[in-house]
């Protein structure tokens, strides 16, 4: 059986992005003072896309999801910015700006989430059926009889036998525990699943399966996904477009192959170069030198300029915009190569670095 | 004991848990079964042993480090029995094997500053004169490590990253010069970027050292890069072993063949076309005989002999060794197309 995703096919999306993330920015409040995880970030998901979200721990990037869901918590507050679904069939709803009610309306039937460790997160003391029965009655339109009805052909589209509805969470494996989650979270049709870490921690057959899982989610069902995850190879197996994270900021953004293939953003190269690979020459990998900053201090100017190879002396003092470069025609799109550094400031043309 | 015979080995060391928390796997379950091989510290070599969650390869190192007696077979420091050491031996033996644990941030006490990790060990085994001499034994090894003691010295563990701590027990093995090395998935909670680094320092003490390691991981690809020696443990036994060119390049046992294929790459030209399925969830195969090949009901090749027989190591190539019928002594020669069948699917 050949899947699509898997296959790299060509896009299917419309133009009309789904989700657009303007200037968003989320603080926290600490006793060491302000730590900003994630500074002022623009992003943009189309529908029917498999978005990445790269980097390293602690720059954002599970900040950003929480605030997309509105998750975030005091100490935790959004500080600036705009994230404007465009949910089928309704209107486009700010989702920073929606009172209780309307977010809870769009909650699983629009948008849904699956937390990182999400084989954690099932109610130990009720069979799988009637966790989905209480989800879907809650949210959807069906009543909990009809919602009952749909649960093994839910589980069916996840690969999971229909029996597993009768189980309880500990009968079942982390993979099949991992499955159910997602098959929960598809139950309503939401255009949106942003999956945090989905394959963090699982054994290379399972985390192949989820990812198989996930892709096949796009492809017969196009829903949009937001994956997240530090895991390039991950990125390499499933995603259309990534995002890469840097220091509470995105700093690259391009189509995977791309990314890959050429990435712009000293980081990103930095990030590329440093994945050991099976069956590749053998010879050191370089890493990224220095430490992670701190969100309560970051650096001025551009923010990875400290670890920064090709540091020029305007890194330090200002910080680079996003910039459009043009790779090529292959990839047309307005935000197929979009990258914040200086090295690129002969506006719109590539500068190899 | 000379400098040459420092080795470490363990034969046929099997350790079975038992207790109520097993009753559904029949009482008792096999963490390690009949393991065998050996460490030396000359020539200084790195062995990977690599292994899924739950394929025992975090017992195989508590054994080793003298944390658990093992219920059967021995492991042996220079030939003496670990478990039978008398105490000033033993201390030697501590000295001699160094550990890295996964969790850098399980390891240090919160409550004192990180120096006290250096300073404990200087005086257990009393390696500086001076007070002077210990500092600067600490400032040579952070070196090695490419830290500066302005970074790391004086503050507490919450303030250091993850990459910064791992490092530090780094320097504090570097300060120690064990012969060997224990290292349990060290890099698992590590960024990429950082990742290398830490590989790279592990290659280096080896290189300018001596130390040998044994690097225990479920990371095909961190292997890969160590290079060396590579063991792969599944449920407890060993089911192939060779060099890491040899096992990942030319994997011979159907389990190694199938991780290797599910490895996911950073190469989106490469990505995945078949669909892998999992024909058969790990909680049911729990408990029955294991005298016969555990990855029978998930091998794509599975003979009838499969069900009925433990199948040994058995040598595929030089210093090449797998555990499956697939291979016997001649069926290596006769049948080599059969093993190839399930090479890369990827395009």
């Amino acid at each position: 059986m050949v899947n699509p995703s898997l296959a790299t096919s060509p896009l299917h999306t419309s133009d009309s992005p789904l989700l657009e993330v303007e200037n968003l920015q989320v603080f926290y409040r600490t006793v060491s003072g302000l730590a900003r995880a994630v500074d002022g970030v623009d992003l943009t998901v189309r529908r029917g896309e498999i978005l990445g979200l790269a980097g390293e721990s602690g720059c954002g990037k599970s900040t950003l999801a929480g605030a997309l869901l509105g998750l975030i918590r005091p100490p935790g507050y959004i500080a600036g910015g705009r994230v404007l679904l465009r949910p089928s069939g309704r209107e486009p709803v700010d989702l920073l700006r929606v009172d209780d009610g309307t977010l809870r309306s769009i909650r699983w039937r629009h948008l849904s989430y699956i937390p990182q460790g999400s084989m954690n997160s099932l109610n130990p003391v009720m069979r799988i059926v009637d966790q989905f029965v209480d989800v879907m009655a809650e949210h959807g339109t069906a009543s909990r009889e009809e919602a009952r009805d749909t649960v093994p052909s839910l589980l069916q589209q996840v690969g999971l036998g229909g029996h597993v509805a009768r189980m309880y969470p500990h009968e079942l494996s982390g993979g099949m525990k991992q499955r159910v989650i997602i098959a929960m979270a598809i139950a309503l049709k939401p255009d949106l699943v942003i999956a945090d870490e989905p394959t963090t921690a699982l054994d290379v057959n399972v985390q192949r399966v989820m990812i198989q899982t996930l892709a096949e989610l796009r492809d017969r069902l196009g829903v949009s996904l937001i994956i997240v995850t530090h895991d390039m190879a991950v990125h390499a197996e499933l995603v259309d477009r990534v995002a890469v994270m840097y220091a509470g900021k995105v700093v690259e953004v391009a189509g995977v192959r791309q990314i890959f293939a050429n990435p712009r953003h000293p980081y990103t190269q930095g990030l590329i170069g440093a994945i050991p690979r099976v069956g590749g020459e053998r010879k050191r990998l370089e890493g990224i030198q220095g430490n992670a900053p701190s969100p309560r201090d970051w650096p001025t100017g551009c923010r990875f300029h400290p670890r920064c190879s090709h540091v020029l002396p305007v890194c330090r003092s200002e910080v680079p915009i996003m910039r459009q470069i043009q790779s090529g025609g292959a990839e047309k799109q307005p935000d197929s190569g979009l990258v914040a550094c200086h090295l690129y400031a002969a506006a719109g043309s590539e500068v190899s670095a | 004991m000379s400098e040459s015979s420092k080795r470490i080995e363990l034969s046929d060391l099997s350790h079975v848990f038992r207790g109520a928390a097993f009753r559904q796997m029949g009482g008792e379950l096999t963490a390690v079964d009949h393991v065998s091989f050996r460490l030396t510290a000359e020539p200084p070599q790195i062995v990977n042993l690599v292994g899924e969650s739950g394929s025992g390869k975090s017992t195989l190192a508590r054994i080793i480090l003298g944390l658990q007696r093992p219920t059967s077979g021995s492991i042996t420091y220079c030939g003496k029995d670990v478990y039978r050491l008398t105490g000033a031996e033993f201390r030697q033996y501590r000295r001699e094997v160094q550990v890295v644990f996964q969790d850098p941030y399980g390891i240090f006490n919160p409550f004192y500053r990180v120096d006290r990790i250096f300073w404990t060990a200087i005086k257990k085994f009393g390696l500086a004169s001076s007070e002077e001499k210990g500092r600067a034994l600490i400032e040579q090894s952070l070196a090695a490590v490419d830290l500066r003691p302005e970074d790391v010295l004086g503050r507490y563990p919450h303030q250091l990253s993850g990459g910064q701590r791992q490092r530090v027990m780094l320097a504090r093995v570097h300060m120690l010069r064990p012969s060997f090395i224990i290292a349990d998935e060290p890099v698992s909670m590590l960024d990429a970027a950082v990742r290398v680094l830490f590989l790279n320092i592990l290659l280096d003490f080896k290189e300018r050292y001596g130390m040998t390691t044994l690097f225990i991981t479920h990371d095909l690809s961190t292997a890969y890069y160590l290079g060396g020696e590579i063991m792969v443990i599944s449920n407890g036994r060993i089911v192939e072993r060779g060099s890491t060119d040899d096992v990942l390049l030319r994997p011979a046992h159907p389990y190694t063949q199938q991780l290797l294929s599910s490895l996911p790459v950073p190469e989106p030209e490469a990505r995945w076309h078949e669909m892998l399925k999992l024909t058969e969830d790990r909680a049911t195969t729990r408990g029955r005989t294991r005298a016969r090949c555990l990855f029978a009901e998930r091998c794509p090749m599975v003979m009838e002999q499969c069900w009925e027989q433990r199948p040994e190591l058995v040598t595929v190539g030089p210093s090449h060794e797998a555990r499956c019928f697939l291979y016997g002594a001649e069926a290596t020669e006769a049948n080599p197309s059969r093993v190839l069948a399930t090479g890369d699917e990827r395009k």
